[in-house]
């Protein structure tokens, strides 16, 4: 029964089923409380991947682009997902914090054909990040148009590729023509530190938006 | 654009739900596995909406399927509809409608967030705030400190 899972929480046949609050108050051996959505966009190869593995262990997770029509039975479930070529892959890594506080994180493919996922996982967002390339700049458009549209908390972090030329995060905004507010920094995805930073950087940016913030100009 | 996933209510049940997406083609068609059914009833399942199993028994437990029976083993943790897909290597939609079901029959909740009162944090007015998590100022803040210390 107890498959293979890679997670820290193995199904315990014998704990008692309520009381689901009562456990350690790391979060860990407790499923989370309360989740919140962290969306991570961008075009092609920017890095998505990559910085939602720097900040959290990657899970494999699918979602339908279309399915086709198939005729099996209720218990051949595994048949289905075998049959639906379409299946989308997303980035998926979770973050658990204290007291059975989870972040989610999903990296989403960044092609507008995709927008359907996206029109989910916007919904009910702490915010997104938006990954940019300098060397590929247009290819960030059509997320920040997407986020602006839906009014999601967005910050711009823009991946430090080592072959790409480095500008100011103020060229950046211009380059982008962002409002004034959005965040724009620079990161490299592959290290948890500067991925974590992002993280941060969207959060505040969210706190401050909901008028909670007691930071003080926290990012440039 | 209308689909399940944004919320727009399916009442019909008709099997022959279809949301097209420009680009994409059709998002989601009816499947025999989950007997035509695209959706689950009642209000649309977030991604990371958590099921938590009740506890209760199943009056049929041979109706189950084996993946429900997975599925209900595991929300005896709270579990994300996100955690279910991954961990039971199923696609979101599949999941959605199974977590329906089991929702149908009494056999898992959905946990609901109350903001915890926290002492520390407790905002000016003192009372708690009424909204969505994503948008409670104490949990973002929670959220902002705990990041930063990891
Ligand atoms: N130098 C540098 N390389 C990076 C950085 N982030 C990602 N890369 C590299 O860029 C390549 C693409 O990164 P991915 O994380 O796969 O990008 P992605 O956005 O997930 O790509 P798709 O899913 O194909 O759209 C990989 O080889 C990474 O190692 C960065 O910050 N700096
Ligand atoms: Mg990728």
């Amino acid at each position: 029964m107890s498959s293979a899972r890679s997670e820290p929480h193995p199904p315990e046949p014998d704990a008692p089923t309520d009381g689901a609050s009562d456990g350690p108050a790391d979060g860990s051996a407790d499923g989370p409380r309360v989740a919140l959505k962290i969306l991570v966009a961008g075009g092609f190869g920017v890095g998505k991947t990559t910085l939602v593995g720097a900040v959290s262990e990657i899970r494999p997770l699918r979602t339908e682009e279309a399915l086709t029509d198939v005729s099996v039975g209720v218990d051949d479930l595994d048949g289905v997902a075998a049959k639906t070529t379409t299946t989308v892959a997303m980035d998926f890594g979770r973050i658990t914090l204290r007291d059975g506080v989870a972040i989610y994180l999903f990296g989403t493919p960044g092609q507008e054909r995709f927008w359907f996922m996206w029109n989910e996982l916007s919904l009910g967002a702490l915010g997104a990040v938006v990954l940019a390339d300098t060397r590929r700049l247009t290819a960030s458009f059509a997320s920040i148009d997407y986020f602006e549209r839906k009014g999601t908390p967005f910050v711009v972090a823009v991946n430090c590729f080592d072959e790409a030329d480095r500008y100011e995060p103020h060229e950046i905004r211009t380059a982008l023509a962002l409002d004034p507010h959005v965040p724009v920094l620079l990161c490299d995805a592959r290290h948890a530190t500067s991925a974590k930073e992002v993280l941060v950087s969207l959060v505040e940016h969210a706190l401050r938006l909901v008028g909670g913030s007691r930071v003080q100009g926290a990012h440039p | 654009m209308d689909r399940d996933a944004a919320g727009a209510p399916d009442r019909g049940g008709t099997g022959r739900e279809r949301w097209l997406d420009a680009a994409a083609g059709p998002v989601v068609r009816p499947y025999a596995v989950t007997r035509g059914r695209t959706r689950p009833n009642g209000e649309p399942l977030d991604i990371v909406t958590i099921l938590v199993a009740t506890g209760r028994r199943p009056a049929e437990p041979g109706r189950l399927s084996r993946q429900q029976r997975r599925m209900l083993a595991l929300c005896r943790r709270p579990s994300a509809l996100a955690d279910l897909a991954s961990d039971l290597d199923l696609p979101l939609g599949v999941i959605r409608v199974l977590a329906g079901d089991l929702l149908d029959s009494g056999l898992v909740d959905v946990q609901r967030w109350s903001p915890a009162p926290d002492p520390l944090n407790a905002n000016p007015t003192g009372r708690p705030h009424a909204g969505a998590p994503h948008t409670d100022p104490n949990l973002l803040r929670k959220v902002l400190d705990e990041l930063r210390a990891l």
